[in-house]
């Protein structure tokens, strides 16, 4: 496909197009800023969507080869699968369940709030809750989060009213069907929900919110936004001044590209982010670009994560409908008489025969598994969605021998548990458990943490440059134009889904390039 | 605005994982085209057999037919037709759980009659490279089968029929009567 923009236009240049980049690209193109958009992956659209849990996995996830190592269960079943992220265009926002959740205030400020916890590598964020505020407002709005905007919430399916039931048991009081970025009435130039369950494999009626035919074709329609599919960024390149000038892309016939940049963005989610800087390093920065703090993979978090899923005497069908369809938030407060700090958020979740047979307990088999797959139209499910806490050793680091496709080092992710994580999912699982008992679960059974969909914390914030990677814009405190633009940016993970304020950090960082490029700043 | 999909012949596909199917740590499965007879006759009928009846017992559901069973094992054809390797590792892990069955049950695997003493012959090989791949590749293979689906109430896509909408979404209410 003939190039928009050539390779000698100095434009702005954004890596990966998922709800960082396509939001970034987007908001630049409506503001006149000639960008340009490099997604490693295929331009897969809704037609080619379907409603296949394995045949989709193929189709859009990232499966570049990947090691693992640290003592998460993830690294024994799946030690090639750390991650379960989109390669396509649009990224994540594919196949998210459409989760939008503001940080609360103390999670901006977990360092002052939590103390000093030992093995953890607490941090505040440069920025507060007020300072993002008025972004986390614009990002609702554009994605039509429901329960926002005079936009009605979803109604529950049977999977949600097991929960809401359960959560009345318990004495729960914040509980609903959720602050979901899925139309729950047409608007925007799309449908509403019409219950289809299958989120993950990517939204055939254009519901859910995902920058693919949002903020991509909304951006393409300015002129000014341009995104090259099948274009994986290889390094970075920089002068001797230290600015960078451009990046070096390849494809999958072994074709590659110089585009000269302005300014450069980087957004290929947590874990291609920092590998990207890793592979960049050079004379000037031998630990890798903008890495002079040490800190580019490091702080890896991944949620405290974990699911429960119960068994009843009658049906739930508890597929029908939105694989994420309600939340009690009672937990996500920070209450350290639990015995943790930080807190956990209570989603619904359903997964369909063929991923509840592989990720439901990894590695089992026999009648005791069998008979738990039997009961599958009698199921309830949820998933635990809680702060981890960052430590420097959990880490994305470059292999020492492997090569990918294009010569460059594979990325291992390392990551063990804080104690603290595990000391939130097994109250995660207590409460669980509890509340599908007081509704007359028969059976509970607790299931690991899947390869990871909230990939957080590698590339972070931080108000003094030995901290962290990027100052409070995302600008890289070595490189005046270089950014990080995805949830590699977080300083801690908060409880809450990530990507509303992925889209929030997006849309001001968006302001503060535009600014500075017309000040000459940039 | 949406299309409704295309009816298409159900196939399994080949994961674009170069290299990362490391069969012995049970990674991600490959899978290819189920064709039962051309895995019997690669494998030989009374590896086969075995295999069926071991596939069974890892994932004992009384109420799948035995061709459920068949089917998840054929996706073996092609691989075991010309990949030596992997012939021999099904050949040599079959033939291990009968040696086993036989020195302590006195019978071949399949012929071993109480579920309880063959589970416990693979319980004894289950840290072998031959266990740890038809398991990985069994819990794929088996349950992303339609029939199967069908069996235990998943009701598979939705989108061409207009999602679950108007097709009981939210139609069960006994959680609201407790």
């Amino acid at each position: 496909m003939a190039k928009k923009f050539d390779l000698n236009d100095e434009v702005v240049v954004i890596i990966g197009s998922g709800a960082g980049g396509g939001t970034l690209g987007n908001e630049l193109a409506q503001k006149g800023i000639n960008t340009v958009i490099l997604e490693a992956g295929k331009r897969h659209e809704i037609s080619d969507f379907e409603n296949d849990e394995w045949p989709m996995f193929s189709k859009i996830s990232w499966l570049d080869k990947r090691t693992t190592s640290g003592t998460w269960r993830v690294s024994q079943d799946f030690p090639n699968l750390p991650a379960w992220i989109v390669k396509a265009v649009g990224g994540s926002t594919v196949h998210w369940a459409g989760a939008s959740l503001r940080f609360q205030e103390h999670e901006f400020r977990t360092r002052t709030v939590y103390g000093k916890v030992s093995g953890a590598n607490l941090l505040d964020w440069p920025i507060t809750l007020s300072d993002l505020a008025p972004y986390y407002d614009k990002a609702e709005k554009k994605m039509g989060t429901t329960g926002t905007n005079g936009i009605p919430r979803l109604p529950g399916n049977n999977n949600y009213k097991v929960l809401a039931a359960g959560a009345r048991k318990m004495g729960y009081k914040d509980f609903h069907t959720g602050n979901m970025s899925i139309n729950s009435k047409p608007r925007d130039g799309r449908g509403s929900c019409q219950q289809i369950g299958f989120c993950f494999q990517g939204c055939k009626s254009g519901a859910k919110w995902s920058t693919l035919y949002t903020e991509i074709p909304k951006g393409e329609r300015t002129g000014h936004l341009e995104v090259r599919s099948d274009a994986q960024a290889l390094k970075i390149e920089h002068d001797s001044s230290g600015k960078v000038t451009g990046v070096l892309y390849g494809d999958s016939n072994g074709n590659q590209y110089f585009q000269k940049a302005r300014v450069v963005c980087v957004a290929g989610n947590s874990i291609e982010s920092p590998r990207l800087l890793l592979n960049s390093a050079s004379s000037m920065f031998p630990n890798g670009l903008a890495n002079s703090s040490g800190q580019v993979g490091r702080n890896y978090m991944r949620h405290m994560t974990a699911s429960v899923y119960a068994i009843f005497e009658n049906p739930v069908h508890m597929f029908r409908g939105t694989t994420m369809a309600g939340i009690v938030k009672d937990e996500s407060r920070h209450d350290p008489k639990r015995g943790f700090v930080g807190g956990y958020e209570m989603e619904t979740l359903s997964l369909g025969v063929p991923f509840l047979a592989a990720f439901l307990n990894p590695g089992d088999w026999g009648r005791d598994f069998s008979t738990a797959m039997d009961a599958y139209d009698n199921m309830a499910g949820m998933w635990l969605v809680g702060e981890d806490m960052p430590q420097e050793s959990n880490a994305i680091t470059l292999h020492a021998t492997e090569k990918d496709q294009f010569g460059l080092p594979i990325p291992n992710v390392h990551f063990s548990d804080h104690p603290n994580d595990g000391a939130m999912r097994q109250h995660g699982f207590k409460q669980a458990k509890a509340l599908y008992e007081s509704v007359g679960a028969k059976r509970v059974i607790f299931t690991p943490p899947y390869p990871s969909t909230h990939n957080l914390g590698t590339n972070r914030m931080s108000a003094k440059a030995k901290d962290g990677v990027v100052n409070k814009w995302g600008q890289t405190h070595d490189v005046k134009n270089l950014f990080v633009s995805d949830g590699s940016q977080f300083t801690t993970g908060a409880s809450e889904n990530p990507t509303l304020t992925i889209v929030a950090l997006a849309i001001r960082q968006a302001d503060y390039i535009a600014r500075s490029m017309s000040r000459k700043e940039l | 605005m949406y299309k409704p999909a295309e009816p298409k012949r159900r196939q399994f596909f080949k994961i674009a994982t170069a290299g990362t199917v490391a069969s012995a740590a049970g990674g991600l499965p490959m899978m290819f085209v189920p064709n039962a007879a051309l895995a019997e006759e690669a494998l030989g009928s009374d590896t086969f057999n075995t295999l069926v009846k071991i596939a069974r017992d890892i994932f004992p559901h009384d109420r799948f037919g035995d061709d459920l069973y068949k089917n998840a094992v054929g996706v073996y054809a092609e691989q075991a037709k010309s990949d030596e390797g992997v012939r021999k590792l099904i050949q040599e892990g079959v033939a291990q759980a009968d040696s086993i069955a036989k020195s302590k049950f006195n019978a071949a695997y399949a012929q071993v009659s109480n579920e309880r003493d063959r589970v416990h012959v693979l319980q004894s090989i289950e840290a072998t490279p031959f266990f740890k791949k038809i398991r990985g590749d069994l819990v794929v293979s088996l349950y992303n089968q339609p029939a199967v689906w069908a069996k235990l109430g998943y009701q598979g896509p939705s989108a061409q029929f207009g999602g679950y909408i108007n097709r009981g979404f939210n139609d069960q209410n006994w959680m609201d009567k407790l």
